[in-house]
């Protein structure tokens, strides 16, 4: 489907860029060409956001060019990237959650009609139009606020579309994206590709790589490794080039002799959310909890730990019962909760590492109801080196870290409290592989040392590769209880999606 | 993955389609209409209880006043629109007002239109400072413009050094503006309503317009969109700065007597009267014509517990409980359409 003949749509040409002498990229290229869609993998911190940054005119390369059909170009700032026909979707939607979603679209180039005033009724015709054109349902009318992460991705893909952009950039958009949403996107990409459109994709999923893009460039610590066709790289392969070294196993599992039962949930239920969900988990034992996004599994877990109420069922750690809606009681249980969304629940970013490191145990750290810097200081460095974090120093602020060691600090959060029950939501979201095997590695060591593990995930691999035993959660109830040797993505998808094998 | 298309469309399919309508759009025609309301029941009580409330000077006062306030807050809002606030305004009300008085005392002659826009342009200048000191100082808004509050404060109290500027030092053509109409309705409001309305099209039907609502909603998608967000705050604060600045000639004209205090502390009571408006003060949303709506009930408060003769403590205490109102109304609202939003996305699942 490449027509590697043609001019390339974009040509990235031997770009460095520096930030106060740290050199984020150098030496660096690759060709977009028109009807492929073109992954870029790295690790975090290898330079594909920097690369994405000066695609859309935020930063300037430091020496080397940017080629627009064939063209060099020059982009002064967001406004001349998107004139050259380069659309940017991010990690984090950019909408803007007070206005409807048809002038989402339309912002910056809205139709004009008499006097120059925005032609209000096109505005709104034409976001329909990419809507249908698009297959989704999206009332254009609506304000963007409330929109579903997959349908926000939606919106800007249309925004995109909207603007003609020939070349498009996506920067991890399935990172939040349930499997049904993930291959709603695809489709969409798909047509795209069809159109004649360059699509360069950023994933941390290699089964997404493979299934959706036609040549990967790689890229490690800054620098350009290889360009090649996906077909002829194994994902082994790939994930050496990304990391540099062989990783000894993607999924590190030791296997364990589960003991007695730490974690008892029976007949959890709340109203609307989920219902009479029980379950157990030993020591030892990893048991994931898969199903679709919405299914409820995140909300059962925070319903566990006591951050949401429950209407009715009960907890017990190691037979004692946690009071309902009180996180304290879960944590003096012996539990610890690693969320989801890491920005919003699991850090305080404007704080120092370390001080996020013993936000649990700061009571138990202060000195006369203060907190001197020795313990803190010892305690966080203890932790962070288990988990080889990555940073300057522990009086930074944790929002400076990548992703991938911020969850490494969310994760020597909770592990200083020496937790019984460790409860992890989406744990290697958005994290690449190298620091993905990292946390693995500790989940399997801490099960080998007894702690139960809770662990919701999207990821099949990941749910496969790592639990003793799979929960498939379907609208607010378990669908199925698979163990190990049984689990399948076949059957674990069958049970999430409601269809017994029988499709 | 295949199995992923199998699924039954029906449970795919809610019926969300274009069965509602903005429901953004019809809160804030609920909030306007709110005021209108209130605004009804509080002129009704009033004049029963005291008919003289509705007596023609009365009614004049009421509406003069009004229209400096709605000016002013109508400036006010094209830059809270942005998640910014202009605090000097009351300031640059009073330097105007000096300014003007100073240069029509000492011409004569001077014909009115010409005395309007040097107001504005004296205002502008206050605003592109202020302007410049946000973009480039990188310090928010708040804190500039308290800054830029004393400063122009206290550049027209060097100016006046207590002498104050009386309504015989002023020529009669210049004052009789105030009472001056046309088909029965005076300048001043007809100044306002020209104001509001030419800001309310431009806020809702021009790129600049939707753009200072984009910046205000979301500033660092508004960067990454392209919006030339340093052109743009320099405009809000250039229009907001020159609307202090007409206002300030409109309060020379009305009042006839200016000394340096002219416009102590009407930045509070612009923000109110945009707040009540509907205006959110963190950006983003709230129209022009809530803003003058929520001066002109300021406004009749003040005029109505005058007339009702009820202490000034409780004018005070009033507008702190209308505030109070307003933002709880507003959380309300937005959660209320945050939910009803939440349940039109099902479509996904």
């Amino acid at each position: 489907m490449t027509r590697q003949d043609a001019t390339p749509l974009l040509e990235v040409r031997d770009v460095a860029k520096s930030f106060s002498a740290v050199a984020a990229v150098r030496g660096c290229s690759f060709p977009l060409y028109p009807g492929e869609v073109h992954a870029l993998v790295g690790e975090n911190g290898a330079g594909k956001s920097t690369i994405v940054k000066m695609l859309a005119g935020v930063h300037q390369p430091d020496t080397g060019t940017l080629l627009v059909s064939g063209e060099e170009a020059a982009f002064a700032g967001p406004a001349d990237a998107k004139a050259a026909g380069i659309a940017v979707i991010y990690q984090e939607p950019t909408l803007f959650p007070d206005l409807s979603v048809a002038e989402n679209i339309a912002m910056g180039r809205q139709p004009r009609g008499r006097f120059g005033a925005i032609d209000r009724g096109r505005v709104r015709r034409e976001a329909a139009e990419l809507f249908s054109r698009l297959g989704v349902r999206i009332d254009p009318e609506r304000p963007a606020r409330g929109l579903s992460i997959a349908d926000q991705q939606i919106v800007e893909i249309a925004k995109a579309i909207g603007g003609s952009a020939s070349v498009l950039i996506m920067d991890e958009p399935t990172a939040a994206l349930s499997a049904v949403e993930v291959e709603r996107l695809f489709a969409v990409v798909r047509t795209l590709r069809d159109e004649g459109a360059a699509v360069l994709f950023i994933s941390h999923r290699f089964e997404e790589i493979t299934e959706l893009c036609e040549r990967v460039t790689i890229m490690r610590d800054g620098a350009h490794v290889s360009t090649d066709l996906v077909r002829d790289l194994t994902v082994d392969e790939m994930v050496r080039r990304m990391v540099g070294r062989d990783l000894d196993a993607l999924f590190p599992k030791q296997d364990v002799e589960p003991g007695a039962v730490v974690l008892e949930v029976e007949d959890l239920s709340r109203e609307g959310v989920f219902r009479d969900v029980s379950f157990t988990v030993r020591a030892g034992e990893i048991v994931a909890l898969a199903g679709l996004v919405g299914s409820g599994r995140s909300e059962v877990v925070q319903a566990v730990f006591g951050v949401d109420g429950r209407d009715s069922g009960a907890v017990r750690v190691n037979g004692k019962r946690v009071r309902p809606g009180d996180p304290r009681s879960a944590m003096a249980a012996g539990m610890a909760l690693v969320p989801e969304d890491r920005r919003q629940q699991g850090l305080v970013m404007d704080l120092s590492i370390q001080r996020n490191v013993t936000l649990p145990r700061a009571g138990a750290l202060a000195r006369l109801g203060l907190l001197g810097g020795g313990g803190e200081r010892r305690e966080a460095g203890r932790w962070t080196e288990r988990l080889r974090t990555r940073y300057g120093r522990l009086t930074d602020p944790v929002g400076t870290l990548s992703g991938g060691n911020q969850q490494k600090v969310v994760l020597a959060k909770w592990l200083s409290t020496s937790p019984r029950v460790l409860i992890v939501d989406e744990p290697t979201r958005g994290i690449d592989v190298g620091t993905k095997a990292e946390v693995h590695r500790l989940m399997s060591t801490l099960a080998a040392e007894g702690v139960a593990v809770l662990m919701v995930s999207s990821e099949l691999p990941e749910v496969l590769g790592m639990a003793d035993r799979v929960l498939v959660m379907r609208e607010g109830r378990i669908a199925a209880d698979i163990p190990r040797p049984r689990a399948t993505e076949e059957s674990i998808m069958f049970a999430a999606m409601g269809q017994e094998a029988n499709t | 993955m295949s199995t992923v298309r199998t699924r039954p469309a029906g449970s795919a399919a809610s019926s969300s389609g274009s069965s509602g309508r903005n429901p953004l759009a019809a809160v804030l025609r609920a909030r306007e209409l709110g005021i209108v309301v209130a605004l009804a029941i509080l002129v009704a009580y009033t004049t029963i209880a005291n008919p003289r409330f509705l007596s023609a000077q009365s009614v004049r006062d009421i509406l003069l006043g009004a229209s400096i306030l709605a000016v002013l807050a109508v400036g006010q809002t094209i830059v809270i629109v942005t998640r910014n606030i202009d605090l000097s305004v009351g300031s640059v009300l009073g330097l105007t007002a000096f300014a003007v008085g100073t240069v029509v005392q000492d011409n004569p002659g001077l014909p009115l239109p010409f005395a309007l826009l040097l107001g504005m342009a004296i205002g502008g200048v206050c605003g592109m400072v202020n302007a410049v000191l946000v973009r480039y100082g990188q310090v928010p808004a708040l804190v500039v413009t308290l800054g830029t509050l004393y400063m122009f404060r206290g550049v027209t109290y060097l100016w006046a050094g207590g002498q104050q500027i009386t309504a015989d030092e002023l020529p009669r053509s210049f004052l009789s503006f105030a009472n001056e109409t046309l088909l029965g309705v005076p300048w001043l409001v007809l100044i306002a309503l020209l104001v509001t309305v030419a800001a309310g099209v431009l806020l809702r039907n021009y790129r600049v317009g939707r753009e200072l609502y984009a910046m205000g909603s979301n500033p660092e998608a508004a960067m990454l969109a392209g919006i030339s967000v340093g052109r743009n705050l320099l405009g809000a604060f250039t229009v907001s700065g020159a609307l202090a600045g007409l206002a300030g000639v409109l309060f020379a004209i009305r009042f006839g007597t200016i000394d340096a205090a002219a416009g102590t502390g009407d930045e509070l009571e612009v923000v109110a009267a945009a707040v009540v408006g509907g205006v959110a003060v963190f950006g983003g949303s709230g129209t022009v014509w809530g803003a003058a709506l929520g001066a002109l009930l300021l406004t009749v408060i003040g005029n109505s517990l005058a007339v009702l003769d009820i202490n000034q403590f409780w004018q005070n205490a009033i507008v702190g409980a209308l505030i109070l109102f307003a933002i709880g109304v507003d959380r309300l609202v937005a959660a209320r359409t945050a939910r009803a939003l939440k349940k039109r996305n099902s479509h996904v699942r």
